[in-house]
């Protein structure tokens, strides 16, 4: 009819035709237009974001250091002779002491002008103490002999050296004197003050010096949480998901389930840490500051994120491949391990990796449980205390000194590192196990 | 097992259904799902090696039928099924009938094509091996081979075994479907509209092997094509708003249909 209507050129032809063509073009370019801008912003804020974090963060990963040939003077550390009886001696010589010698012998100054030999001695980080310690613990012979030796400068010195304060302030209200910023220059010159791998950033535990701080207890307590989500949380989702999706009988007690774990999903995460506070800690009497409770409070946090991503990688296998295998003669079980559940684990697994993120940069319930601690050794096992990735980034952005606030900013490169490694691998496995049907 | 033997015996002499043995037999068969009833009082009979035919407009009920004869209607929760089925005597809906076993004895071929996204070997070899029928590789594969080759497939596939059954035409996804169902020895094959999908060339060919497979095995088929009916079958049942109109041998219910009904549905007048 219409049809007939168009050919003959009759004037209703025309009104029909009147569909307003540009109308739809002009909205749907002005529609491409919103998407472009919505984009646009997003962009624009993620690399601010970046800009920002990698322009203070950077520098975190190189510290200065001063090269020294430092003599393992005997009678500086064991004066009265005594370390063949007590092994103690070793732990408790002045090794900063002779890394001072050794400054104050490079630099020419008197070594009996005390002003002088303290001033050079507070370039010298403290942490030499347990660099030269380990050295001779772990070979005394070394003792009597001159070695050249990288030693940590103090993070006030590390912070001149980067040019990060101002030396045309008044000497007095700097940390920095006058006289080290000249030595400094020396040394620059010789070549023998350097910026080098901060290798002590991935691998130190927590200090109150910042030269000496890092993210090692963090990286560990992190490493053993995600374990322990991933064992825990995985299983018991996907046993979860796979029940209520494929043998639960559709009713109102599953509907209220179902209503409840989206519902969990939403919860606050401080919640949850209150919840691990009262029930871990208080109730069933676990460590404080450990990273099991940690572990334990991100896995109920992580459940519910997986068992709605595995719920709906199971919804999303075609029904066709269920008929299949129970017309075979499959049973129930059959069907979902054989067929149902390899086609959904690319699904599963993204759901999952998106979930340990999720748990891996998570504070709030781990300040709950005390995870927020100055914790200088390496925690053996899940029991001992730890801290986390981001409690690290909370703990050193609430720290005063400047050198903190390019650590802030480091550990927050080394977080965003993760974090990108592991939604990468959640990508890639998709991609692998993905099949078509 | 006597009992089984017995009752097979005496539906072989029961003269319901011209000389032939009733294979499958539904009596006052009804299906609800949920409030709704979408079969009333279904009284049919499967003879043994022949291609039994239900056709019907939509929604007749003809593939719910075909669902109960293998109680796939199990799997929807809200199904409910009355009356009675047998196979070969004996009541599948008895507490007694294991349903995994019952499907490995009736198999079902689906409407769309839908082979497992795995190797085309895998897909004809998994019924084999859930099953046990096989103790060790060389079997397995003889198995394989054998139904390949009844399914007329072998010859296109033998050389690709190990590539993915979904990478198949159409056609041959649907022939591989029915390898895998025969490689389970079933003794009844239910397919469901098994050539919607399929272009002219590739029906031809399925139609083809279930003139081949009614040797061996006892066939359902429910079609929407009356031309397919009346190539493939020998009998036909004719359904419509859920109740069994007229059944019969095909060539009677295609010259001389009794109902008012199956002769405007043949005749193309509805449906």
């Amino acid at each position: 009819m219409s049809d007939a209507a168009i050919f003959t050129g009759a004037a209703p032809a025309k009104a029909r035709r009147d569909i307003g063509i540009k109308r739809r073009y002009a909205a749907e370019q002005r529609f491409r237009l919103y998407g472009i801008i919505a984009i646009g912003i997003g962009i624009f804020f993620l690399l601010a974001l970046m800009v920002s974090v990698f322009t203070k963060g950077y520098t975190a990963f190189w510290q200065t250091s001063i090269d020294l040939p430092i003599t393992f003077d005997a009678a500086v550390i064991d004066p009265d002779n005594e370390r063949a009886s007590d092994p103690n001696v070793l732990l408790t010589a002045n090794y900063p002491r002779l890394a001072q010698n050794a400054l104050v012998a490079k630099l020419g100054i008197d070594p009996g002008n005390r002003a002088l030999v303290k001033q050079a001695g507070g370039m010298i980080s403290a942490g030499s103490r347990t660099q030269l310690r380990d050295m001779v613990v772990a070979d005394p012979s070394i003792i009597g002999t001159t070695r050249n030796v990288w030693v940590l400068a103090t993070a006030d010195v590390d912070s001149a050296f980067k040019g990060q304060v101002d030396l045309s302030v008044d000497e007095a209200r700097r940390k920095v004197s006058d006289q080290q910023v000249e030595w400094m220059n020396k040394l620059a010159g010789e070549g023998t003050i350097a910026q080098r791998w901060n290798s002590g950033l991935f691998l130190f535990g927590a200090s109150s010096r910042p030269e000496t701080a890092g993210m090692g207890v963090a990286i560990i307590g992190s490493i053993y949480m995600m374990v322990i989500v991933l064992v825990l949380a995985l299983p018991i989702g996907v046993a979860a998901s796979i029940y209520l999706e494929e043998f639960a009988p559709k009713n109102r007690f599953t509907d209220l389930v179902e209503v409840n774990i989206n519902n969990l999903a939403a919860v606050p995460s401080i919640v949850f840490g209150l919840l691990g506070l009262a029930v871990f800690i208080n109730f069933l009497d676990f460590p404080r500051s450990a990273s099991i409770v940690g572990g334990l409070v991100l896995t109920l946090m992580t459940l519910p994120t997986i068992i709605i991503a595995t719920r709906a990688s199971l919804r999303a296998v075609p029904p066709s491949i269920r008929s299949a295998a129970l017309g075979l003669g499959a049973s129930k079980m059959q069907m979902v391990f054989h067929h149902v559940l390899p086609l959904a684990a690319p699904g599963i697994l993204t759901g999952t990796i998106i979930g340990l993120a999720q748990a891996l940069g998570e504070t709030a319930p781990l300040l709950l449980i005390g995870m927020v601690a100055f914790v200088a050794d390496y925690p053996t096992t899940p029991l001992d205390p730890a801290t986390a990735l981001p409690v690290q980034i909370y703990m050193w952005a609430n720290e005063a000194e400047r050198a903190f606030v390019e650590r802030t900013s480091g550990a927050i490169i080394i977080l965003l590192a993760f974090l990108a490694v592991m939604n990468i691998g959640a990508i890639v496995l998709r991609r692998r196990f993905e099949r078509r049907w | 097992m006597n009992m089984l033997t017995e009752a097979a015996i005496e539906n072989r002499l029961s003269p319901m259904s011209n000389e032939r043995a009733v294979k499958m037999q539904g009596r006052d068969v009804t299906v609800h799902y949920g409030e709704k009833q979408a079969l009333f009082g279904i009284s049919l009979d499967i003879p043994e090696n022949q291609v039994t035919a239900l056709i019907g407009p939509s929604g007749c009920g003809k593939s719910t039928f075909l669902r109960c004869l293998n109680r796939m209607n199990d799997t929807i929760d809200v199904a409910r099924i009355g009356g009675k089925i047998t196979l070969d005597g004996q009541d599948i809906y008895d507490k007694a009938i294991d349903v995994v076993e019952l499907r490995a004895r009736v198999g079902m071929v689906f409407q769309k094509p839908n082979p497992f996204p795995k190797s085309i070997y895998e897909n004809v070899a998994y019924g084999p091996r859930i099953h046990g029928l096989t103790r060790n590789k060389t079997e397995l594969d003889g198995i394989v081979e054998e139904s390949l080759k009844k399914a007329a497939l072998w010859n296109e596939v033998k050389d690709r075994l190990h590539e993915s059954g979904t990478g198949l035409s159409g056609g041959q996804q649907q022939r591989l479907c029915i390898a895998r169902t025969i490689a389970v020895s079933p003794e009844v094959i239910l397919m469901d509209e098994p050539c919607s999908a399929l272009d002219p060339i590739a029906t031809a060919k399925v139609e083809e092997l279930m003139d081949e497979l009614k040797q061996n095995y006892t066939i359902v088929i429910v079609t929407h094509s009356m031309q397919q009916a009346a190539r493939v079958s020998q009998r036909t049942a004719f359904f419509h708003l859920g109740v069994l109109v007229e059944e019969g041998p095909t060539d009677t219910i295609f010259t001389s249909p009794h109902d008012k009904r199956t002769q405007d549905y043949i005749t193309g007048r509805f449906g």
